[in-house]
């Protein structure tokens, strides 16, 4: 009796499974061959994807507590943790390997060169220049974010209207790259020479009002860079600053007041004791806006496509794939971006160690 | 990680000292958010702008100021030879000087108009202008539209164009930044919740894979999982973007995730347990609500990087199904001087994600400090 009820549940379980894949493979199908109007499309691509990563979970989920008690143990886990698992694997660690092993072929695919890919990436002059502009980036960048970052804290800490200045400057963080592209565009926006001709992006009238002469300003070598850097410094701010000024808020009263009744100035205390608390956040702030310099791309591809003496790696990973077609070069270059991380990997991992998270 | 919180909060005070350092310091603090302001706002009143006006004079001019405002026609008398040095209004100068405009006194003046036959000068006064009436939707409509688009350049010529279709690319950015928010999440809490409460082989090595994984470029993913996407037929499709996003997302979500739940108390996972409550129910039960917080701060974060992401948009979407960034940045790289097409374009990309930002900013700067590399 109970060994009959188990193989109906059974069957019943497998016929569950049959209907899901029927339901994901019915809307997949749908989506792909519908014409109507797009709203229709995009509401059923939505409800589908949703529904159906919920309905896997439910149906994996009944399979598993079918099993019995020494097989569940090991099912319930592998439900739970399995996809995220196997998606982290097909999207981040064998095409990490893959990516290495590329790099060691030709830009079909087939061909070993060894290590001419590498020598490309460290050799070529346009990998120079990169490399030059993401230093540049790197230092530029996340000097002026945090050290600004870290002024608007101190300074916001100290008025009425904190929460209004500090929203403004964070606003930029929920601006795309490439929006930010736009709006950059029209504040460097040149018009030409010739008669009567009013500016009409702010720097070149700013200039102009100021007497000197308006400019393609991104066309200008080596200072282009900088003017780009501008954007990042724009967007990114706004982050250093909320980290930073939630430590800062974190700096007991007490350390304050006693150093002001001996009679610290207040330059004093912003770098005896603001600077040393809060050194933790800033290491974080400046790590994170490194890495981020470190990959940035879509500022340096909207604003002058790498062009003008202001490629940097990334853009010249995506340049030599989808331009060239040169895959082996494009691996390397990636790979090269991977070792420059290593070393914050290695911290996060000896931090993580540290913590002991797991018993 | 929630005591240290708490602890925070204790002892958080106000502000470093009481305040009255005022004026100097809002002063800084004012001209930095001036600066701060000043791009966005440019692009969002010259999207309002009629085309003409656009190309003619910077947005700052809707805005009163003082500018030179034509009065009056001035006809050159007959006798006067247009190629030498020539008095008008007691004021003498050549024609090349007159067609740059002289000024004949502090508020008054003179400039040619056209060629040497017009023998035609303009009157112009400083005067104040007041707020340019001007404003326009015509703008966004352009953009909006998929078709075939006219407005009229610097000098009143017609242009047709086609549009960009961005209604199109605002659905598409939808379809994708919805169930590319939603998806890992869940597939993120789900794993979290086993890293945090089951017993597993491997659980604590696959867990130190999770945290190598942060903070890795996805350049390095691309070209190989490209490739499977060509096999699949997958390029072009939402479930290429939402599959690309989820996986890129994961290492984070896993991360922020394990540290909230692992932190929930033992004792109501083992008194569910002891009422016969299955790992999933205690997970749709008690671990998804008490969550929130952490779930909404990732939500936040992830839906305003999917939405602005233009890297994997490019690479897996091309052409078919543009989301807004990626419509954005064609436009740039088409119409580069159409500022009246790219303001608005950028202000529509820019709306959904600035409304999620001012209306949950709280939750987004918590998953931001939760993000940090270091944790």
């Amino acid at each position: 009796m109970a060994k009959g009820s188990k193989l109906l549940r059974a069957a019943g379980l497998v016929l569950l499974l049959a209907a899901t894949v029927a339901l994901l493979y019915g809307g997949y199908a749908f989506l792909r061959d519908f014409k109507g109007p797009k709203l229709v499309v995009v509401l059923v691509a939505i409800a589908w994807g949703l529904g159906s990563v919920a309905l896997l979970y439910a149906v994996l989920n009944a399979m598993a507590e079918s099993l019995p008690r020494p097989a569940r143990a090991l099912a319930l886990p592998l439900v739970f943790a399995g996809p995220a698992l196997a998606l982290l694997f097909w999207f981040l660690v064998f095409p990490t390997l893959r990516s290495l092993w590329l790099s060691f072929f030709d830009e079909t695919g087939t061909r070993f060169v060894a290590l001419a890919n590498y020598r490309f990436a460290f050799a070529d002059r346009i990998m120079l220049e990169s490399f030059r502009n993401n230093l540049l980036w790197m230092v530029f960048g996340t000097l002026l974010c945090v050290g600004l970052g870290l002024v608007i804290a101190v300074l916001a800490d100290r008025s009425r209207l904190e929460k209004l200045y500090k929203s403004l400057v964070f606003m930029p963080m929920a601006i795309s790259f490439v929006g930010a592209g736009v709006i950059w565009k029209f504040m460097y926006a040149y018009k030409g020479e010739g008669t009567g001709i009013q500016e009409i992006g702010l720097l070149n009238a700013a200039v102009v009002a100021l007497g000197g002469k308006a400019q393609a300003w991104l066309l200008v070598p080596f200072w282009n860079n900088f003017l780009l850097i501008a954007i990042m410094v724009w967007l990114q701010t706004g982050y250093a600053m909320v980290i930073l000024s939630s430590s800062i808020k974190g700096i007991p009263a007490e350390l304050l007041e006693a150093a002001r009744i001996d009679g610290a100035d207040e330059l004093q205390i912003f770098f005896r004791i603001i600077i040393p608390a809060i050194e933790g956040s800033l290491v974080t702030v400046s790590t994170t806006i490194v890495i981020f310099s470190l990959k940035l791309f879509d500022i340096v591809r909207v604003m002058t496509g790498g062009n003008y003496g202001t490629n940097v790696i990334a853009n010249e990973f995506y340049m030599q794939q989808f331009t060239y077609g040169q895959s082996g070069r494009a691996s390397a270059i990636a790979i090269v971006l991977l070792v420059a991380v290593v070393p914050v990997m290695a911290y996060n991992l000896r931090q993580f160690g540290e913590r002991r998270a797991f018993k | 990680m929630r005591g240290v919180a708490s602890r925070v909060r204790a002892t958080r005070r106000k502000s470093l000292e009481p305040r009255r350092s005022g004026l100097l310091v809002n002063a800084v603090l004012a001209a930095i958010c001036l600066a701060w302001t000043l791009p966005t706002l440019g692009v969002l009143v010259t999207s309002f702008r009629d085309s003409r006006d656009i190309f003619n004079s910077g947005w700052w001019t809707v805005f009163p100021h003082r500018s030179w405002v034509k009065v009056g026609e001035l006809k050159l008398e007959p006798g006067i030879d247009v190629d030498g040095p020539m008095t008008l209004e007691g004021a003498t100068a050549t024609f090349a000087e007159w067609r740059e405009g002289v000024q004949v006194s502090a508020s008054r003046k003179l400039q040619w108009y056209g060629n040497k036959r017009t023998r035609t000068l303009h009157a112009q006064e400083l005067r104040w202008v007041g707020f340019s009436p001007k404003l326009t939707l015509e703008n966004y409509e352009g953009v909006l539209s998929g078709g075939e688009v006219s407005f009229r350049d610097g000098n009143g010529n017609t242009i047709t164009r086609r549009g960009n279709n961005f209604s199109d690319a605002v659905l598409n950015s939808l379809a994708v930044a919805v169930p590319s928010t939603v998806i890992p999440i869940l597939i993120a809490a789900f794993a979290a919740y086993a890293f945090a409460w089951m017993e597993f082989p491997g659980r604590k090595g696959l867990f130190v894979i999770v945290v190598a994984l942060l903070v890795v470029p996805l350049q390095i993913a691309l070209i190989p999982v490209l490739r499977d996407f060509t096999k699949l037929g997958l390029n072009g499709s939402y479930l290429a973007m939402w599959l690309a996003h989820t996986g890129f997302g994961l290492p984070l979500a896993v991360y922020i995730l394990f540290n909230y739940i692992s932190q929930l108390p033992r004792d109501i996972f083992e008194s569910a347990f002891l009422d016969g409550a299955t790992p999933f129910s205690m997970f749709r039960l008690l671990v998804i609500p008490l969550s929130i917080p952490a779930l909404a701060s990732f939500a936040i974060f992830q839906f305003l990087w999917v939405w602005n992401d233009y890297l994997v948009a490019l690479i897996f979407l091309g052409d078919k199904n543009r989301v807004v960034t990626s419509a954005l940045a064609a436009m740039v790289g088409e119409k580069g001087q159409d500022w009246h097409f790219l303001t608005s374009g950028a202000f529509l990309s820019m709306i959904l994600p600035l409304a999620v930002f001012f209306a949950l900013q709280r939750y987004f700067v918590r998953g931001l400090m939760a993000g940090s590399v270091k944790g």
